[in-house]
């Protein structure tokens, strides 16, 4: 083995990160998290990871936050530099979320529809109050059963397309963009904006959407359709010939009704913002239905002066991996330019004296 | 150290290297002008020296020896850290002499003493577009670069000049690249920047969140932006190094107390130990 520059600074970096591992683990006469704990009782953190960090692997996300203290955007980045060193077998087949194993499914747009409302495990409607209870803990009494009554569960966007009233969306052969492979390009086309929202930051999203809300861009939107549960995988290996399934993810879809008055070409009608995210993560796919439809302005020939209508705006600052890394770069060195800085500085400020006392 | 197996050499897969590498091929033909390339996650944070790293794995090679520097130093935690993770995934021999060096990956500065050729020097990006503080839009800086419309900053160093009797700008330190295209030499003191000029070194630029490459190939002309009546001046602390003595160095100033006292010493590091190492051999 070669001769490796060894100086002070590597053994801080080692001391450190001992005192990181010490931290992470806290009173050691408690007992150590599991991964299965992680990943059944923090459910929803673990959700976050794998759509942020773009990999659908509850017990990866999980390590995942283990490792990174709870710190779910450094759990995403640990997950998706995971994610990058993995080979590519294929590309999946269009899901089918019409056929999703629903376990939540509300409309806003209609009180009653084919399939029904289905509330499922929802914070709604709990009044936020702490629950001393959960404090001294205890399993649960079991949640009411019922039997699927087998009916067809359409998708309300459907509905409304049936009458003509949604504008339907062009399919398309073309290869999609890959994200992860090709970087960013504009005019972005949809499905690469989609890709970019659907690991996008939640936080980031829902401040965009919430702002086309606020009047920052025009939007009119309610919720056609949120629905949450298991869909098939399905691919065509080429050897085949035919779709075989190879598992099932959950995923959350929303799908967010906007009106649209129309263009010379088109009459009026309703347009739609569509989210879709790994795992249950509701807040995120409204929020990334929202900013979706705002970025369809230009297409639809609507005014574009809103910063969620912005695509450079929105898609290069969307990515809490690429954001973290950068607003945290302030903290390395900079002594050298900072240097550069204050000769500038003083020299300008000599500059000034100079002429006044002139 | 241990050499990590279950990665590739160098971490990235041959795939991703040759992608990389046919980047920086055409980044080689068209000097200073940006090429996107499909910039992966690393293992280290964005902003972290991702497109420094990204270049150095794909040129390394296992005969190569790799000098990491940041603020001109070998030292400094992030120097250390990329250091390691390249001993660690490539195995290769790591020097901290600028002259032993094959290939250097440097943040911030570019070393005193002079490249020569062979060696390959990979700048650590932040922002790739020099014209970004001026024009946020990357499609309207595409076009600008496309028409060489540089407009926009000579007007900035004009009014920096009319306003303050100066240019005020001290580092990245906008540069025009075989008289075609805008450049940023990346966040270099300005003092750094006439060493860019015709280095017989070939110059490669990473920047891994902005998934851009760009390059200097050796003996090529690089300007720094000034006008005739307000030639470009680089600019250093007026002081001599006190551990070395050094008048020509770019130096760091060191707070030694809280009452105004104040010391200078050389930011490369390399550079100032082989002087004092030479000055008490020569006692």
């Amino acid at each position: 083995m070669a001769y490796v520059a060894v100086k002070g600074g590597e053994r801080a970096i080692d001391a450190a990160h001992a005192w990181l591992a010490e931290a992470r683990r806290g009173d050691a006469t408690l007992p150590e998290l599991s991964l299965e704990q992680i990943e059944q009782q923090l459910g929803l953190a673990v959700d976050r990871v794998m759509a942020e960090g773009a990999c659908y692997d509850r017990g990866l996300a999980a390590l995942a936050v283990k490792q990174a203290r709870g710190d779910l955007i450094e759990a995403a980045f640990l997950l998706r530099a995971y994610r990058t060193t993995l080979p590519r077998f294929g590309a999946s087949l269009p899901m089918d979320t019409g056929a999703m194993r629903l376990r939540r499914r509300i409309s806003a747009t209609y009180k009653d529809l084919p399939g029904g409302q289905v509330l499922g495990p929802t914070f709604d409607y709990t009044h936020r109050l702490l629950d001393f209870a959960l404090a001294a803990g205890g399993t649960p009494p079991p949640a009411p059963q019922a039997t699927p009554d087998g009916e067809a569960t359409p998708r309300v966007t459907g509905i409304l397309a049936q009458e003509g009233l949604m504008a339907p969306e062009a399919p398309s052969e073309t290869e999609p963009p890959d994200l992860t492979r090709e970087p960013l390009s504009f005019p972005a086309e949809r499905p690469l904006r989609l890709q970019a929202l659907a690991r996008g930051d939640e936080g980031f999203l829902l401040a965009m959407g919430y702002s086309t809300q606020r009047g920052y861009g025009n939007a009119h939107p309610f919720v056609g359709e949120i629905r949450m549960g298991e869909v098939a995988v399905e691919i065509a290996p080429p050897e085949l010939g035919f779709p075989i399934e190879i598992g099932e993810i959950t995923v959350t879809e929303c799908q967010m009704v906007n009106q649209f008055a129309g263009s010379k070409t088109e009459p009026p009608q309703f347009t739609r913002g569509y989210g879709l995210v790994f795992g249950h993560g509701e807040r995120k796919a409204m929020a990334m239905s929202l900013v979706d439809r705002a970025l369809r302005a230009r297409e639809l020939g609507e005014e574009v002066d809103a910063p969620a209508q912005s695509e450079e705006f929105v898609l290069y600052h969307c990515d809490n991996v690429e954001a973290t890394g950068f607003v945290e770069h302030l903290k390395l060195p900079h002594y050298v330019d900072f240097q550069s800085e204050l000769e500038k500085v003083r020299e300008m400020r000599a500059t000034v004296f100079r002429e006044a006392a002139e | 150290m241990t050499i990590e197996t279950g990665y590739n050499f160098g971490y990235l897969d041959e795939n991703t290297k040759r992608m990389i590498r046919r980047a920086l091929l055409k980044a080689v033909a068209i000097p200073g002008h940006q090429v996107p390339f499909g910039s992966r996650e690393m293992p280290l944070p964005y902003g972290w020296g991702t497109g420094g790293i990204q270049v150095t794995a794909s040129v390394i090679g296992p005969q190569d020896r790799l000098k990491v520097i940041d603020q001109g130093a070998d030292d400094t935690t992030n120097a250390v850290s990329i250091r390691r993770f390249f001993a660690k995934v490539a195995g290769v021999a790591t020097t901290e002499r600028t002259s032993g060096a094959t290939i250097i990956q440097t943040r911030h500065r570019i070393p005193e003493v002079k490249l020569r050729e062979g060696q390959i020097l990979v700048y650590q990006v932040p922002m790739p577009e020099p014209l970004f503080r001026l024009e946020p839009r990357v499609s309207e800086t595409r076009r600008m670069h496309a028409l060489a419309d540089y407009g926009l900053m000579h007007v900035r160093l004009y009014e920096d000049i009319a306003r303050h009797g100066h240019i005020a700008i001290s580092y990245n330190y906008p540069v025009m690249v075989g008289g075609r295209y805008l450049m940023s030499p990346s966040p270099i003191p300005a003092f750094d920047n006439p060493k860019m000029h015709r280095m017989p070194a070939l110059q490669l630029f990473g920047a891994g969140r902005e998934k851009r490459i760009y390059a200097v190939p050796p003996y090529t002309s690089v300007q720094s932006l000034d006008f005739e009546d307000h030639p470009f001046q680089p600019i250093r602390a007026n002081a001599a190094c006190a551990l070395c003595g050094a008048r020509d160095s770019y130096l760091d100033e060191v707070v030694t107390d809280d009452k105004g006292g104040r010391m200078f010493v050389c930011s490369d590091t390399d550079y100032c130990n082989t002087r004092q190492a030479a000055r008490e051999a020569a006692e």
